[in-house]
């Protein structure tokens, strides 16, 4: 007699019961979806785990407004596809509101503002629970977090004052006016997640997979040309085949040249790839710790 | 798709603070292709920074600011590679003493423990410490890695001597599988590769090891426990009397067709069907999440439990249990503490401390019952409501619970039921 489950089928029934456990420990959760690969896994196991009825929580969007098209399209589409409520939460309005201020340069890019943005928005719905795509895989400080993550009043992280987690048994309790983040994917890896995606023959952004673009080169990274990007004289566009590794922010999401077609040479080519996928992100550049710094915020 | 047929593995490292575990942890990582060009090139740069010859693997897994700053390991962190046999996930605990709730985290889910032991000093303490603790857990299987190798020149005796003082206390502890590997993790001696300089040693590498250590009985496929998570009602017109009890098994196998007793009612019903979103199942096992539709009406709701007529849990407000304790602040004997067992949620007052185990000689100390941080004491508790109980030694799932203080909100303790 053997009963076993390969590693996928694991992840999956681990990734169902913590979204499970969300829907029955919380009374106003919500999924933050950003549009990339990670998110919209997230929100195809929410669909598995609450089947045959509708997921029970909103999906919430933090606009940049400095998106690539392709992620809001794609957003929309998914939404109407599986019934779900989207709310929008705007780094524009926070921009007006005088919220947060925005930044200038060659370098400027408002995924910093999504912060504020975020948070407002997490406040203004009452969420008790924000459900995230992270992966332990992607970042160093991210390889600590839990899946119940504790945010106190500030929706700040504390790294040294975590709740343990033992066995499958996860603590939600709270005082009135903090709230979790919980990463309900956080043990898959980035060859986990498009391994999944295929079998499951996801529908996925165009921007993953090869296609001709307007790009240019900065600090060892391909850029996509964008009317949000101010170049530098000698940064000099060029047209390649390229395809994103993640979606973030036009301006701090590098592009990779690829000739990818399909999520089956995606596999193949992330399972030989030599960099991590963040290694495109500029947002993690910016120190060594740029990540952890942001997640004590309370970034996503 | 070859990756179809991986099994998920998932591991635990313990050892004395230097003896080389995140050395070990980043040579796996190194040694099997998991590490990418930009976190090499990062790990890289700051040994060089230091000052120290070579790049120190170990950094690839010191993750936050304190613990690189203090070139320490502050908190469990989970690392992931994988070949084409197997996935792995790494717990890595730190070693020190005060840490202790770190190792039976990292321990509460693994397959396997890795204890290191440093070959110059043998085993110390903290070794009889990780394998108590594994034992506790019940971890199902057991690789001491005798660690530093090449600073005892290679010799066979010191890892005879090691293997022999370790056998000689671990029989009073409860580890069924254990293996020995002599290893350098600095050189990669029998990490991913054999090492050339102990070919006295034909036991195969720690990768092979963990490649084909046989996990496919861990799980309990015996006891049926079904502990509902969530009801799923939909309320549409195609779905309109839908009533799915949505969980993850908790042991045993669940069929189409099965008898089944609902807890705490004790009411008797059938499995009508076993639904996911891909469609129906003939048969869920452990740790499979699906949901169960039975043919009768009853109102089940979050916390009962599924189960077998013929094969039922311990009903039970009265509790026996091993607790590991994790607040600065005392178990409090006749205090009253939150608990999470499975899907329920109760109440329970702490009725008697029974004795505090010393984890270093296994005395049982019915004296001294101040419970602290990182002690393990035998409790009685009595609960509000009934709990659906296994003992932890027959299933994992039914038999851990954890202490949640109701004024913090802060998990406190670790419970294994006896
Ligand atoms: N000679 C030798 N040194 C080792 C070996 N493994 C680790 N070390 C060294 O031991 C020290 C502590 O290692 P580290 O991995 O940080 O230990 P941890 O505290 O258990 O994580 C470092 O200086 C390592 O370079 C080994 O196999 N041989
Ligand atoms: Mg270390």
């Amino acid at each position: 007699m053997s009963y076993h489950l390969n590693h996928l089928k694991e992840l999956e029934a681990e990734s169902i019961f913590v979204l499970r456990e969300v829907a029955a420990q919380f009374e106003n959760p919500v999924l933050m979806f950003s549009g990339g690969k990670d998110s919209i896994l997230m929100t195809h196991l929410a669909m598995k785990a609450f089947y045959p009825a509708k997921i029970p929580f909103p999906l919430l969007h933090i606009d940049t407004g400095h998106n690539f098209p392709e992620t809001i399209e794609y957003r929309d589409a998914m939404v109407e596809k599986i019934g779900a409520r989207l709310i929008v939460g705007s780094v524009q309005e926070a921009i007006d509101k005088g919220l947060v201020v925005e930044e200038k340069g060659y370098n400027a890019s408002r995924n910093y503002l999504q912060t504020t943005a975020l948070l407002e928005a997490l406040e203004n719905g009452k969420y008790d629970a924000a459900l995230g795509g992270a992966r332990r895989d992607e970042e160093k400080a991210r390889a600590k977090e839990r899946f119940f993550s504790h945010r106190d009043e500030f929706g700040q992280w504390d790294p040294k004052n975590q709740r343990p987690e033992l066995w499958n048994i996860f603590n939600g309790k709270k005082q009135f006016g903090e709230h979790f983040r919980v990463f309900p994917i956080s043990n898959w890896t980035e060859l986990d997640v498009w391994q999944y995606l295929a079998l499951e023959e996801v529908e996925l952004p165009s921007l993953y997979f090869a296609h001709k673009r307007k790009v240019f080169l900065r600090d060892g990274i391909y850029m996509a040309d964008s009317p949000f990007i101010m170049k530098k004289p000698e940064e000099k566009v060029e047209e390649m085949m390229v395809r994103c590794r993640t979606i973030g922010d036009v301006t701090c999401t590098g592009v990779w040249p690829s000739e990818a077609a399909s999520i089956e040479d995606i596999i193949i080519e992330v399972s030989t790839a030599r960099k991590t996928e963040r290694g495109g992100r500029a947002d993690d550049k910016r120190s060594e710790t740029a990540m952890e710094d942001r997640k004590k915020q309370g970034y996503f | 798709m070859d990756f179809q047929n991986n099994e998920l593995l998932r591991f635990t490292t313990a050892g004395s603070v230097d003896d080389g575990k995140s050395t070990l942890i980043g040579r796996l990582l190194y040694d099997s292709k998991s590490i990418f060009e930009d976190q090499y090139e990062a790990v890289k740069n700051t040994s060089e920074k230091r000052g120290e010859e070579g790049v120190n693997l170990a950094l690839l897994t010191d993750g936050l600011k304190a613990e690189r700053e203090q070139g320490i390991t502050i908190d469990v962190a989970y690392r992931y590679f994988s070949t084409p046999k197997r996935k792995f996930i790494i717990a890595d605990t730190p070693g020190h003493i005060q840490y202790t709730r770190n190792m039976v985290t990292g321990a509460s889910t693994a397959n396997v423990a890795l204890i290191l032991i440093d070959a110059r000093n043998g085993i110390v303490e903290q070794t009889r410490r990780h394998a108590f603790i594994a034992s506790l857990l019940q971890i199902p299987h057991l690789i001491i890695c005798i660690n530093k190798m090449d600073l005892v020149d290679y010799a066979q005796e010191v890892y005879d001597k090691i293997k022999d003082e370790f056998a000689a206390f671990s029989y009073k502890l409860d580890v069924k599988d254990v293996h020995f590997i002599p290893m350098s993790a600095l050189n990669g001696d029998n990490v991913v590769e054999p090492s050339k300089n102990m070919t006295w040693y034909q036991g195969g590498t720690l990768l092979y090891a963990l490649e084909n250590v046989h996990i496919g009985s861990d799980h309990n496929f015996i006891d049926c426990r079904f502990p509902v998570q969530y009801v799923i009602r939909p309320y549409t017109d195609e779905f309109h009397d839908y009533r799915g009890y949505a969980g993850r098994v908790a042991g045993g196998v669940f069929k189409k067709g099965d008898k089944v007793m609902l807890l705490p009612t004790g009411f008797t019903s059938t499995i009508a069907k076993i639904d996911t979103f891909e469609g129906e199942v003939a048969e869920a096992h452990a740790p499979m999440s699906v949901t169960l539709l039975l043919e009768d009406d009853y109102d089940l709701s979050r916390g009962d439990m599924i189960v077998r007529e013929n094969n039922q849990p311990d009903v039970t407000q009265d509790i026996e249990v091993m607790v590991c304790w994790f607040s600065d602040r005392p178990l409090q004997m006749r205090g009253k503490y939150a608990i999470q067992h499975t899907t329920q949620d109760v109440r329970c007052i702490v009725k008697d401390i029974r004795y505090k185990l010393d984890i270093n000689t296994l005395h049982r100390n019915e004296e001294d019952k101040v419970i602290k941080m990182n002690d393990i004491a035998r409790i009685q508790i009595r609960t509000t409501k009934p709990l659906f109980v296994d003992a932890y030694r027959r299933n994992r799932n039914t038999g851990s619970l954890i202490f949640i203080d109701e004024g913090t909100n802060e998990t406190v303790g670790a419970g294994m039921i006896i």
